[in-house]
């Protein structure tokens, strides 16, 4: 069965790996593209990283620094947090970089706990559900899922909590 | 004899006349009238500027002025902010100090321009010169808090400490303390560059309580927001304000402290640092961007839209700098809101990305060309440029005195049309009649360089990358550039031959730098043997240059003109081109 590799029919350049997904310049994807169509450039093995040339762009140090700095950030360690719901009998832990936002954080709840979160409302809370996202911030207090803004939330929050029943419709009556 | 004796004056009459002209040019040109006014002009200049430290040496210039107040130095050639320049090349301040701390004790000034200086160096000016008031230190390096403590301690008068962009050996937070209780006579402090670990905020605190004159203050990243609304309620005074880290938790008590000592401070005219900005906290500054003159957003990562609600509050600003985050739709708002700006910034946030990540474009600087009639200076990074877009630019805006232009990717070509963007700089050298500075990018052939040569009657310094063909670019621009001072160029295939048919001119500059061109050995040391007045080094850090063939291509090369005579304080990879043996080692 090994000969199949040799011979099977790929996308791309003999002897080239498939496995990269990265843009490819213009012109040779025109060569390429002939009956296979455009999605053909997108799995070329990428052209080798452009070295960087020493003092291009013409920016001072300390510009650069703050510019990395930013970015280290992002691509750092994860925020890992603990997930607890009531009346569930172990807690979760999730990393709360990779969600994108609200929306994508609660429906990864919704599929980890088997629930549904009701509508999110600035001022009414979490409308329509027995269910209410809460999370410990820095000082102590057990705040509701979606006020602050996004990065400010991820890197105030300290461990989320999932509240049920009569507490949860509680915390939707506007004060 | 008696209409000889009518057309002189007294030498305290010339001297009170004189006292008026205060730019170097001037009296440079007034101490060339005659030998009396020579003397007499000598004798009272109290500023002196000297553009390049190696240029004449610190005893040529106490010899010439024998009571000047204030000195202003410049070492190291521009590219040394891009690190194109090795670390150890020269710059150093001592010597300039020593010689000055014997011969001046009452000197009151100093300012300094990519120089090292070291601690060394700080601890003897807090030493030697009793009445010192002003220390400005711009792109310098080499010393530490250690030498910032000496001055604080001993600078009794000190008006103004400015440490612009320097690299600083941050040891200790604590020398803001050794200002003494008695020193109250502060007026400018700027400490933006400092590192960012723990500043001694009760100190800054006290120090600005008991400043009651101080007019600028410009603070580092480690001091926090919540930090700044107690800094400045000690200081409604300021007229220029940087904050440090602009982020916090957001709360409301920390918020309306702030705006409101904010509001309080009703001379503020200039605004920067903006570090780490959060949105949250930007509209505690609205109340007082009515008055803003000044605003460095450069370090400020928020989006367009803050941007735009912040510069559409600011109808009266002149100087903008901000982060290419504003893109081309925020231009056009700058365009229409702020129809006194004389001064545009635009910073790349990710200048190291294959594919551009905001929307900006050469159509946000036409924006603001064809909207603010008062731009006279930009910088712009960008990715991508037109002739038509330059053609445009120079033609609704003829008044700009410096134009650098950065198209991120070299050799780029004008997207529209595939073309070298040789007309669009040539429209801009055209109509720009009193144009002092450009900086070139983008696909250029030797045809830039003869629209310069032909045009740039005005321009002084000339930054170049990645353009022209042949030596005939370079020699368009070095016979026809008549203010031409300082010229730098890198990566551009210019060789011999412009060189050395225009070697006479290179007298006439303060400085040419050429690195990774095709300037061979042999013309640099013909260079050196035929023109006694230049300083031609060689910087080459694989090796001296004599291991390889002559015609090889040096790898930088920085000529200057110097009545100093070679220096002495050369690293190992550098050598002067001698008129006597054609290679000096120091």
């Amino acid at each position: 069965m090994e000969g199949c590799v040799a011979t099977e029919l790929r996308l791309g350049l003999p002897g080239t790996d498939n496995v990269r997904n990265k843009k490819r310049p213009l012109q040779e994807a025109d060569e390429e593209c002939g009956a296979n169509g455009k999605s053909d450039a997108q799995d070329e093995t990428a052209p080798p990283a452009k070295a960087q040339i020493v003092g291009w762009p013409p920016i001072r140090s300390y510009r650069k620094k703050n510019i990395q700095a930013k970015k280290n950030d992002s691509e750092g360690p994860g925020i890992y947090i603990k997930v607890g719901m009531d009346g569930a009998p172990y807690l979760r832990k999730i990393d709360l970089k990779v969600y994108s936002g609200y929306p994508d954080l609660l429906q990864a709840l919704e599929n980890m706990f088997k629930f549904t979160i009701g509508k999110y409302s600035e001022r009414e809370g979490y409308k329509g559900s027995d269910y209410a996202p809460t999370y410990e911030d820095k000082d102590g207090d057990w705040m509701l899922v979606g006020d602050d803004p996004w990065e400010m939330f991820i890197t105030s929050c300290k461990r989320l909590r999932i509240m049920k029943g009569s507490e949860a419709r509680g915390l939707g009556c506007g004060v | 004899m008696h209409k000889k004796m009518a057309f002189s004056f007294p030498d305290e009459v010339l001297e009170h006349v004189f006292s008026f002209i205060q730019s170097d040019k001037d009296r440079n040109a007034v101490s060339m009238v005659c030998k009396s006014w020579y003397e007499i002009e000598r004798w009272c200049r109290r500023k002196v500027f000297v553009g390049n430290c190696y240029a004449v040496s610190p005893r040529m210039v106490i010899r010439r002025f024998p009571e000047f107040r204030s000195i202003e130095l410049k070492g190291k050639p521009h590219f040394a902010d891009f690190n194109l320049v090795p670390d150890g090349w020269g710059g150093y301040v001592f010597p300039w100090i020593a010689e000055m701390a014997g011969a001046y004790p009452w000197l009151e000034e100093i300012r300094l321009k990519r120089m090292v200086v070291t601690d060394e160096s700080l601890e003897l000016i807090a030493k030697s010169f009793k009445n010192f008031k002003v220390l400005v230190l711009s792109s310098c390096e080499g010393f530490s808090t250690d030498g910032l403590a000496a001055i604080a301690a001993s600078c009794k008068n000190l008006k103004e400490l400015d440490l612009r962009d320097c690299e600083v050996d941050d040891l200790s937070a604590h020398w803001l303390s050794h200002f003494p209780e008695t020193y109250t006579s502060l007026v400018s402090l700027n400490i933006s560059c400092l590192g960012s670990d723990e500043a001694s905020f009760s100190a800054l605190e006290r120090l600005v309580h008991r400043c009651t004159n101080l007019k600028t203050l410009r603070l580092n990243r480690a001091v926090p927001l919540d930090k700044i609304a107690n800094i400045l309620r000690h200081a409604p005074q300021l007229v220029e304000f940087g904050t440090g880290t602009y982020t916090a938790d957001v709360r409301p008590d920390v918020y309306s402290d702030l705006a409101g000592v904010l509001s309080s401070c009703k001379e503020l005219k200039s605004l920067s640092g903006f570090w780490d900005v959060i949105p949250d906290y930007l509209p505690a500054i609205y109340p007082v961007c009515s008055k803003l003159t000044s605003l460095n957003l450069s370090y400020a990562t928020i989006q367009s839209p803050d941007l735009i609600k912040l510069v559409s509050h600011c109808p009266n600003l002149q100087r903008l700098l901000v982060l290419d985050y504003i893109e081309d739709s925020g231009l056009e708002v700058l365009a229409s809101s702020c129809k006194d700006l004389q001064e545009l910034r635009v910073f790349p946030s990710d200048p190291f990305g294959a594919e551009p990540n905001v929307s900006l474009t050469e159509q946000g600087l036409v924006a603001v060309s064809l909207g603010c009639p008062k731009l006279q200076s930009v910088l712009y990074f960008c990715r991508r440029m037109s002739n038509e877009a330059l053609v445009t630019i120079a033609r609704s805006r003829p008044n700009f005195t410096r134009f650098r232009l950065c198209i991120i990717e070299p050799k780029t070509a004008d997207y529209l049309t595939l073309e070298p963007l040789d007309v669009g700089f040539g429209a801009i050298v055209q109509y720009c009649k009193d144009l002092r500075r450009l900086s070139l990018s983008g696909l250029l052939t030797d045809r830039v360089f003869e629209y310069i040569g032909t045009y740039a009657k005005k321009l002084e310094m000339l930054s170049v990358a990645f353009a022209g063909d042949s030596d005939l670019g370079l020699h368009h621009v070095l016979s026809g550039c008549e203010s031409l001072r300082k010229l730098e160029i890198r990566d551009c295939p210019f060789g011999d031959k412009a060189l050395l048919a225009n070697a006479a001119k290179l007298e006439t500059m303060r400085s040419l730098w050429m690195s990774s061109c095709a300037v061979s050995f042999a013309a640099c040391k013909l260079l050196g043997q035929k023109m006694p007045r230049l300083n031609v080094e060689v910087i080459d850090e694989r090796g001296p240059p004599d291991s390889r063939p002559e015609n090889c291509p040096v790898d930088k090369l920085y000529i200057y003109r110097s009545i100093a005579g070679p220096r002495f304080d050369m690293p190992p990879f550098v050598w002067t081109m001698d008129e006597d043996s054609g290679l000096r080692l120091s």
